[in-house]
């Protein structure tokens, strides 16, 4: 027998490892589901470490209300599927409530309002640990994540304060009121994840694959025309055959002109590409450190 | 494809950063908005034209105002044949705890050697830390070649006062490259300028190292990490041992025995999500099902009975790595974790420090302050099962947690008292 095993196998494992520890360690983990593609190869491997029991904690979806439809359909499918619970923050209730402020003008998106919602949901169901798919190779302050990441009673990130993490050991120990947020898949890159996804046929959204969309232009990136984004009325509105590279909220998602639609075509239109997959994410484009900042205060 | 891990290592100004953005750019790892952002930063921090690879890696706010690295970044990129993990870890005194903590995981450790300057203290504490944290492949990489004429006598001075230092260390598996980080020499491609040196571009290394061979040689290792009891009606007496093999492989039918209780019993499973397998190595994630229904939980390890046993003792030697700026507490308590075990312990004794940079051994001041390597005795509340450091680097390894503050404070490797010697210097 040949004692190899393939860099997926070996992130798998990793993963698997990870998500074990949460559940030994911590009193009440949760796993942020965003319906994004990160998320989704995070539920299957939640189902894979701990079958053939339930998944021992439950989904949060932070929902900005700003969702394309078919995120949370897939959603509601996928947690009957794998016998999960879901649990939904809503940044549109945050706003009601006072609690969270509504961005004016034509850029206004609820992606900074999402931390509010996040830190009230983990704090009313005192969750002590959020399981996160975000991965070390999408941003520049996210490379210098580990993979148990500590939070004090604020839910902020000290980024120059980290505790070591050496060899396999993770340690989760907190004050009360503190929490962790846990990052499985942090040693994954884009590719990684699409691979796995076909190596492991997991089913996407439909909006990962190439559709036909009612589109409009803004600053070199493509969004979808739906009322969550007002347009100026120089902005004009196009069908074209568009998909997902990342699904985040309507307001900051970028689509890519695509014709893919399937997982082999996506990966060759990924190994060609000449852009990251946060290039059509406007969270990101606010500032240099616009990541940074926003971890900081508790972001995901 | 193989994953492949490795830490990089280097003096401030050493070209370290530089040498990693030229993998990533060379090997077309970097994206056009990647490189747009790094541009338009290099012109921020007024270099005009000229790209600063380094800000790719050197992520945050910080690091970028002060042109250093602060904190370990890990990166990431593939050829046809290799996927490739970099911990990228700062060179500078103060961070010495993030050079252990990159290095902790790392197949390959690469030095970088300004040629100018040759071997400095920094690069006997960088080669110290690697044999400390027994990397298994050390690759130094002579760098600024361009800024001593490629000269083939400035290499080889290097090469032999390096030699001196691995011999007294004991690497393992030592590698020359004469190298130009900021022009690309014999990093991904071979140079022009060097047609002296014949050996192999750092990039080929890299993808032709071998990869962890040898731990699924070791004597089988699996600490319980949790134990899965689905209470369904479906799997009503399911009771998996989930876990990561940390050494050697198990086959369904292997005898094995669980420490620290010592009951034997027979593995009738082992289960990878809805599969099951007859076989699993290190470092796969499986549960594993066995005949008897013992008491198992998690702390525990599960062993081949045939095999050579860990030692099972509440006394450990140690050395520690410390990583917090209170210093060591000799008779203090701290919470131990070693392999998915939890105790505290006590320290027993200190009985020397290692000085890094003069590779000496340090008898007269005791205080072990962050940043410092110590040879000490613990004695924990329960006995630990364990191996050396040297035999398994997951069994053999355990970190100190302040009782107060729960931070990290050493990571520790154990030793044999036999085996002292190979680390007293």
């Amino acid at each position: 027998m040949s004692y190899k095993l393939t860099h997926l196998k070996e992130l798998e494992s990793e993963s698997i490892f990870i998500l074990r520890e949460v559940a030994a360690q911590f009193e009440k983990p949760a796993l942020l589901f965003s319906g994004g593609k990160d998320s989704i190869v995070m539920a299957y491997l939640a189902y894979k470490a701990f079958y053939p029991a339930a998944i021992p904690f439950p989904f949060v979806h932070i929902d900005t209300g700003h969702n394309f439809e078919e995120t949370i359909t897939y959603r509601d499918e996928l947690v009957e599927l794998l016998g999960a619970s879901l649990i939904v923050g809503s940044v549109e209730e945050s706003i009601k409530t006072g609690r969270a402020v509504e961005e004016k003008g034509y850029t206004a998106s609820r992606n900074k309002l999402q931390t509010v919602t996040l830190l009230d949901t983990l704090e009313e169901h005192k969750f002590d640990a959020a399981l996160g798919g975000a991965r070390r190779d999408e941003e520049k302050a996210r490379a210098k994540e580990r993979f148990f990441s500590h939070r004090d009673e604020f839910g902020q990130w000290d980024p120059k304060n980290q505790r070591p993490e050496l060899w396999n050991i993770f340690n989760g120990k907190k004050q009360l009121g503190e929490h962790f947020r846990v990052f499985p898949i942090s040693n994954w890159t884009e590719m990684d994840v699409w691979q796995y996804i076909l190596q492991e046929n997991i089913p996407l959204p439909s909006l990962y694959y190439t559709h036909e969309r009612e589109v409009f232009e803004r600053d070199g990136v493509i969004y979808a025309a739906l009322d969550a984004i007002p347009r100026k009325p120089t902005e004009t509105v196009e069908v074209k055959q568009v998909r997902c590279r990342t699904i985040g909220d309507i307001t900051c998602t970028g689509l890519t002109l695509s014709t893919a639609n399937s997982l082999v075509d996506i990966i060759d239109e990924i190994a060609s590409s000449r852009v990251t997959e946060r290039g059509g994410r406007s969270d990101d484009k606010r500032s240099e450190a616009a990541m940074e900042d926003r971890k900081k205060a508790g972001y995901f | 494809m193989e994953l492949l891990r490795f830490s990089t290592a280097g003096s401030v100004d050493d070209g370290k950063s530089t040498l990693i953005g030229r993998l990533l750019y060379d090997s077309k790892s970097i994206f056009e908005d990647q490189m747009q952002a790094v541009k338009d930063a290099s012109k921020r921090l007024g270099l005009g034209d000229e790209v600063n690879l380094a800000l790719l890696t050197d992520g945050l706010r910080a690091e970028r105002e002060q042109g250093i690295t602060i904190d370990v970044a890990y990166r990431y990129f593939a050829t046809p044949k290799r996927k490739f993990i970099i911990a990228d870890t700062p060179g500078h005194i103060e961070y010495t705890r993030n050079m252990v903590t990159g290095a902790s995981t790392a197949d390959v450790a690469i030095i970088l050697i300004d040629a100018r300057n040759g071997i400095i203290e920094q690069s006997k504490r960088h080669s110290y830390i690697a044999s400390l944290l027994q990397i298994p492949n050390v690759v130094v990489a002579i760098n600024k070649m361009d800024l001593v004429g490629f000269s083939e006598d400035v290499f080889n001075t290097i090469k032999k006062e390096y030699e001196e230092i691995s011999k007294i260390l004991k690497l393992k598996n030592v590698i020359f490259i004469p190298i130009s980080a900021l022009n690309g020499d014999n990093v991904v491609d071979a140079s022009t300028n060097i047609p002296w040196y014949k050996g192999e571009t750092l990039l080929h290394l890299l993808e032709t190292l071998p990869v962890r061979v040898d731990e699924t040689k070791l004597p089988a290792r699996f600490p319980v990490q949790y134990v899965i009891r689905p209470y369904s009606d479906e799997f009503h007496d399911y009771r998996g041992y989930a876990g990561r093999i940390s050494g050697g492989s198990f086959k369904v039918g292997d005898a094995v025995t669980v420490l620290p209780s010592k009951t034997a019993s027979k593995i009738v499973a082992i289960d990878e999500g809805n599969q099951s397998l007859e076989e699993a190595f290190t470092p796969q994630s499986v549960s594993i099902r066995l005949a008897d229904n013992v008491d198992i939980s998690r702390g525990d390890i599960i062993i081949k009975s045939d095999e050579h046993k860990p030692t099972v003792s509440a006394n450990v030697s140690v050395m520690v790595c410390w990583l917090n700026h209170r210093p060591l507490n000799v008779g203090g308590k701290y919470i131990i974790r070693h392999a998915t075990d939890e105790t505290r312990a006590i320290i027993k004794e200190v009985h020397y420090k290692v000085n890094i940079n003069t590779l000496e051994n340090i008898l007269d001041d005791k205080t072990v302050n962050v940043n410092d390597i110590a040879h000490i005795t613990i004695k924990a509340m329960k006995p630990l099962k364990y191996d050396s450091y040297q035999e398994n680097r997951i069994t053999g390894s355990l970190v100190l947690i302040d009782e107060n503050t729960f931070e990290t404070v050493g990571a520790g490797m154990i030793v044999h008292d036999l085996e002292d010697e190979s680390f007293a210097i």
